[in-house]
């Protein structure tokens, strides 16, 4: 039996605005098993990002509870939640989200130079295959380079999560690939739960479980017996 | 996060925004800079005065006629008789006819006053020779046409040449130089240094002017004014009947009516000062403002991956810093330069650096740059990480 690491309990999101509130996220309610991939599937509007950033303390929910290594992590003041991000999580997003004016070693440097057992910047920055670019700037990178830095700054931390917001939304098939492929490296190699976000059903393929979503809600939680390695992945 | 590293961050960030860096320090530039100099103008000019009247040697009275009297007016002769009864309270009376007049010597000319008067005047108002003599006694006796230049005068009309011997004309007379005074303001135009001395009875006659109406009147010390002044006034009563067509007045009195000429100078010119130190803080408030505003997507990148607060705020603090500690001190650069240079050239009023307004000036401008790049940086950094993220 595998170790649970969250626990997501009956998790809502609504916003309001003005007259209406917005169900974004609806009785959301599974568990996330340490080690796994994990794809959640869907389509634009359906609650996925919602979900991940409350996973990620980045937002609270106006329900549920989320309970990480059995502590509950939704009812975190701002200062607690903060430190959550900063020592258990490990976010990537779809636009990078890199300082413009740090090179891509001080990108990472910026994570790790705040947690307390970060990893060696300059293995991990090997790892993700950026050994020879770590003082480029992010305009002086590619797109796919851009987001190994944004990878590495999420892994430099030795986070528990590492949870991606469409990480390859914003590159090529081919691009996309190698970076889905790094993913699955680090998820195999350092046993690290990822979280990764697509509504590309062919990623899917790729998780050892698929998270589908439709309308704020979970409609189905599937289960990859065999997961196809993402080079195999054809879109 | 060490201090450092915020230290590093900062630096990078001014770096890579040349541009907004500058606007923010020219903020502060402006604000320091114009404080400084209108300080400085204003206290330079307060300055000039208060050196002109102090210049003017102590103890001093002035007598100034001012109406008409149908019989007849107080002459020299009458204010030496009554200095002589009252020889230990009075040291010196001195007549004093005052006229702008073109002095000339060969091609050159000069506009200068002309100063009437006698041998006394030498002590009365502290007016002293470097060269030659002062005027005598026999030279007012016989209306000798001579003459004792002021150093703005000799720079104005002789190069290098010795003044001594020479003449001058006056209104198209000629005159002998007999002397040249000591300097008291730099050989400056229209300072003490920009006059003429000629015999009381020259200036008379040169100016038409029959009866004089200014005199110099020397107490024997300081605590003796008072009481020669009210002498001096039931005299003049005496004289005139009316005690509106005269007036004796002492340099106590001036430097209390200059106290509030310079006084409200200094209200005026500090508002003048507020004004461009508040205009240069809305100035760097607004830059603050705004360049924080633009990097609430930075922020929200470091909130999304733990940073603290405090760690977001130590970096903007010390860029606020830098930006507004550098800029301030170019606007201290600025301000003194003014002064030095405009100022300084125009040769209007004396240079005076005042040490507290620089300090003030510089401290405020610190403060609204620290505040106001704070303020909206904790703003961004209470924000919601995800909020800040989508901030464009
Ligand atoms: N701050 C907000 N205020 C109001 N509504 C919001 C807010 N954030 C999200 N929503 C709404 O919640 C719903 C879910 O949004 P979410 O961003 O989770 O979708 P998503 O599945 O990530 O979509 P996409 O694939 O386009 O990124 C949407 O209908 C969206 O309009
Ligand atoms: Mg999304």
């Amino acid at each position: 039996m595998q170790q649970v690491l969250m626990k997501v309990e009956n998790v809502s999101k609504s916003y309001q605005m003005g007259e209406v509130s917005v169900n974004a996220l609806q009785n959301a309610d599974f568990e996330l098993y340490e080690g796994e991939f994990v794809v959640i599937l869907g389509p634009s509007g359906s609650g996925k990002s919602t979900l991940l950033n409350i996973m990620g303390g980045m937002d609270l929910p106006t329900e549920g509870r989320i309970l990480v290594k059995d502590e509950e992590i939704t009812g975190y003041n701002d200062r607690k939640l903060t430190a959550y991000r900063r020592e258990k999580v490990g976010f990537v997003f779809q636009f990078y989200n890199l300082m413009a004016n740090l090179t891509a070693r001080e990108n990472v440097e910026l994570a790790t130079e705040i947690c307390k057992g970060a990893l060696n910047i300059d293995d991990v920055m090997a790892e993700v295959g950026l050994g020879d670019r770590k003082d480029y700037f992010p305009s002086q990178m590619s797109g796919g380079e851009q987001q190994r830095v944004a990878i590495a700054r999420a892994v430099a931390k030795n986070p528990l999560l590492l949870l991606c917001d469409e990480p390859t939304g914003a590159l090529d098939f081919q691009t996309g690939i190698l970076i889905l492929e790094l993913l699955h490296k680090i998820n195999k190699t350092f046993n690290k739960t990822v979280v990764i976000i697509t509504h590309n059903m062919a990623i899917g393929d790729m998780g050892d479980r698929v998270i589908k979503m439709r309308s704020g809600k979970i409609v189905e939680i599937k289960v990859n017996q065999n997961p196809i390695p993402p080079e195999r992945i054809e879109w | 996060m060490g201090f450092l590293q915020a230290y590093k961050m900062a630096v990078k960030s001014i770096r890579s925004n040349k541009v907004r860096s500058f606007l923010t320090m020219l903020g502060v530039i402006i604000g320091v800079g114009s404080v400084i100099a209108a300080v400085g103008f204003a206290q330079g000019s307060t300055k000039s005065i208060t050196d002109t009247i102090q210049g003017m040697g102590t103890n001093l009275i002035q007598i100034s006629i001012t109406g008409r009297n149908s019989n007849r007016n107080v002459t020299y002769e009458d204010l030496a008789a009554f200095a002589a009864e009252n020889s230990e309270e009075i040291t010196a009376v001195a007549p004093q006819v005052n006229a702008a007049m073109t002095v000339k010597h060969g091609t050159k000319n000069t506009e200068t006053s002309i100063n009437g008067t006698s041998p006394e005047y030498e002590t009365i108002r502290n007016v002293h020779v470097q060269a030659g003599r002062f005027l005598l006694q026999l030279d007012v006796d016989y209306m000798q046409k001579v003459a004792v230049l002021g150093t703005a005068v000799v720079n104005e009309l002789f190069e290098d040449a010795d003044p001594i011997g020479q003449s001058v004309k006056i209104n198209g007379q000629v005159f002998k130089v007999v002397g040249i005074l000591e300097e008291k303001e730099n050989g400056q135009t229209d300072s003490q240094d920009d006059q003429v001395i000629i015999p009381v009875t020259v200036a008379q006659r040169l100016g038409r002017a029959t009866v004089i109406r200014n005199f110099a009147v020397q107490a024997a010390t300081p605590e003796a004014v008072d009481s020669v002044m009210s002498k001096l006034n039931s005299f003049l009563e005496k004289i005139y009947k009316d005690t509106s067509t005269f007036r004796v007045f002492n340099q106590a009195q001036m430097l209390s009516t200059l106290n509030n000429v310079t006084g409200t100078m200094t209200v005026v010119l500090a508002g003048i000062a507020a004004i461009s130190l508040i205009v240069g803080g809305i100035g760097i408030m607004n830059i603050m403002l705004v360049s924080v505003t633009e990097r609430t997507r930075e922020i929200g990148i470091r909130k999304a991956i733990g940073a603290k607060k405090r760690n977001i705020m130590v970096q903007f603090l010390i860029e606020a810093v830098i930006v507004t500690g550098i800029g301030g001190l170019l606007g201290v650069a600025v301000g003194v330069s003014v002064i030095r240079f405009v100022i300084g050239i125009m040769d209007i009023v004396p240079e005076v650096y005042s040490i507290p307004w620089i300090l003030l000036s510089f401290g405020i401008s610190l403060i609204i740059g620290v505040l106001f790049g704070l303020f909206p940086a904790y703003k961004a950094a209470s924000m919601n990480p995800i909020e800040a993220l989508r901030a464009e």
